[in-house]
């Protein structure tokens, strides 16, 4: 096979293994989306402050110590112990589940039947006040986050230094996979197995879908909406923590972190904001799309199409298909 | 139609026990009163018709007892219970299942996945299990399953039951969203004009399925028309609302010859 091919190839491949990042991003707001209407602005900040109170938590750092020095004059800031990654997973999951149950309580149901465009607000102060309780309890400096995955622990002695050799000895070229890429694509089909799964088998799955299509009917037959919404918060919240346990590794636990979020507009746009396999479908063609746009046509026209290829794609899908790829469409009867 | 009670517990009314009893009940949305002391009772295994013109409450009594809205004044007494001023969710959970006036079904999910819905009240094994579909959950699924076939097969609709609802025409619909209220077995089954909006065959359909319904099951039912033919070969004993109060209540033929009720649907002046 000629160079070019297998250079192409291997673009592809890892135009995938960046789309399925950008799946998870999308996912969490995909689940909001459906079940309660609400575009969920905060999805980001929500990856974020798990990406952060993951980190705190395994560093051992005390909760809210800038605040406690500066008013009680102390210096605290760490429990000096160093807590394993599953029991920082798991606190961090009962945290956003925590927090799924106070955005609920003290929003959204204040909220109930609403205008869309009101709830969208609502979402853009959460992910403020996200922000703010953030930066408070973890501080603002930038962190590594060392789950096991994005070093070579996970996969014995570096799975892509196997795939690279063994590329070589099939084509005489060795494709390059980035470790954490590799982690992030075999996390991310587990994750949609498991959601899969929660929605089509078990009761709370079936009160979910219920939910998203009709809720009166939903209440008629005795599902609690207060209960289903907390749930698809909390889901979403796991959603956006193993999002933020992606990205994290990738790039840092930083601020930064939080604008994933606008990467995740055009997969939406492209899936449909209703679709859950659209969302994986989305983000796998943006992945794909941004890379090779970039191998293909970067050259002619000076490179850096990465930042606006995604945004110009889903300009494209909103003009000649506005309900994406797998999204409902909205037919009015006159 | 003639009526038989084969398989009710009594004819005689009086030794029926009564499932659910409304006193004084009064309703307001701010200014206006939609429903003013009104009390009547529900007996085991009847069929109960709230009639009544335009605008006389007859939706609001039924979303006083099904939790949607709550009134001002009042008791519910359910089972020999008084019962406190619940949510819907909650009224579903205790056995009261209803249909809506404007159909309110899952339009993205089959007629078999909509009517299943109405079992989600007894699904009890826990979430692991279910997922792994193992042990309880697996019984519990097939027992389900089954009801829901049972049902299906019951009000005939086994031919549309993958078909996804949005695609039935509104006479179909009106069936499965009576299969999704049957299924769970209520022990008070509440229809807001079950017949509203439709021809005459199908209204003669829906009639003979209430009816069969009430036989065979034995389900106690309550049922908002105002089409008043129906109604009188329909029910075991009616109330007659107008103007948010109780002008009348008995037996389909007492009814008739009430003179409050006639001057209501003739339209005699209140002066």
């Amino acid at each position: 096979m000629p160079d070019q091919v297998l250079f192409a190839t291997e673009v592809v491949l890892n135009g995938l293994m960046a789309g399925v990042m950008y799946s998870l991003v999308a996912l969490g707001f995909v689940l909001i989306f459906k079940a309660s209407g609400i575009f969920n602005f905060a999805q980001g900040v929500m990856a974020l402050f798990a990406a952060m109170t993951l980190v705190g938590i395994q560093n051992g750092q005390v909760p809210f110590s800038h605040l406690f020095n500066a008013i009680f004059g102390t210096k605290i800031h760490y429990f000096g112990w160093e807590v394993h990654s599953v029991i920082a997973i798991l606190l961090t999951v009962i945290v956003m589940i925590f927090m799924a149950w106070a955005v609920q309580r003290y929003i959204f149901q204040y909220l109930i039947g609403q205008e869309p465009i009101i709830l969208f607000m609502a979402t853009i102060g959460l992910a403020y006040f996200l922000e703010g309780v953030a930066d408070l309890m973890w501080g603002a400096e930038i962190k590594t986050l060392n789950v096991c995955l994005n070093s070579d622990t996970c996969l014995p002695q570096g799975i892509n230094t196997v795939i690279d050799s063994v590329t070589f000895g099939w084509f005489g070229y060795g494709f390059f996979v980035d470790n954490l890429d590799i982690s992030a694509t075999i996390v991310a089909i587990f994750l949609v197995a498991v959601l899969v799964i929660f929605s089509q088998y078990t009761k709370q799955g079936r009160a979910m879908r219920a939910v998203a299509d009709d809720h009166q009917a939903a209440l008629s037959v005795g599902i609690s909406l207060n209960y289903i919404w907390i749930l698809v918060w909390s889901v979403a919240g796991f959603v956006a923590l193993v999002a933020g346990i992606m990205w994290g590794a990738k790039s840092g636990v930083q601020f930064s972190l939080s604008l994933i979020a606008l990467k995740a507009l055009p997969v939406l746009m492209l899936g449909g904001f209703t679709s859950i396999p659209g969302a994986i479908v989305g983000g796998l063609i943006i992945g794909v799309g941004e890379k090779l746009f970039e191998f293909l046509i970067g050259p002619m026209i000076g490179g850096a199409t990465e930042n606006w290829f995604a945004y110009m794609l889903a300009l494209l899908f909103l003009v000649f298909r506005p309900q994406g790829l797998f999204g409902e469409k909205i037919i009015e009867r006159v | 139609m003639n009526k038989t009670d084969v398989n009710k517990g009594s004819d005689d009314y009086s030794v029926r026990s009564v499932v659910m009893e409304m006193k004084n009940i009064t309703l307001r949305f701010g200014g206006v009163v939609a429903i003013k002391e009104i009390s009547f009772d529900i007996l085991e295994g009847e069929i109960r018709a709230i009639i009544g013109p335009n605008g006389a409450g007859k939706s609001s009594m039924l979303n006083v007892i099904s939790g949607f809205y709550s009134p001002q004044e009042g008791e519910i007494w359910f089972r020999g219970e008084k019962r406190p001023w619940l949510k819907p969710y909650q009224v579903a959970r205790q056995g009261i299942a209803r249909t809506f006036q404007n159909i309110a079904l899952f339009e993205g999910m089959s007629v078999l996945d909509n009517v299943m819905t109405g079992r989600l009240t007894h699904m009890n094994s826990n979430i692991f299990s279910q997922a792994l579909w193992k042990g309880q959950s697996e019984r519990e699924e097939v027992e389900n399953r089954d009801h829901a076939e049972r049902v299906i097969d019951f009000l005939e609709i086994q031919h549309i039951r993958k078909t996804p609802v949005s695609r039935l025409p509104y006479g179909l619909k009106k069936r499965v969203e009576l299969a999704r209220a049957l299924v769970s077995e209520p022990s008070l089954l509440l229809l807001d004009e079950p017949m509203a909006g439709m021809n005459v065959e199908e209204k003669e359909d829906m009639s003979r399925f209430i009816l069969d319904v009430n036989d065979e099951f034995g389900t106690t039912i309550a049922l908002i028309e105002h089409d008043m033919g129906v109604v009188m070969d329909l029910s075991d004993r009616v109330v007659v609302m107008d103007y948010g109060r109780k002008i009348g209540d008995g037996a389909p033929d007492e009814v008739r010859n009430n003179q409050d009720v006639i001057d209501a649907y003739l339209g005699v002046s209140h002066d």
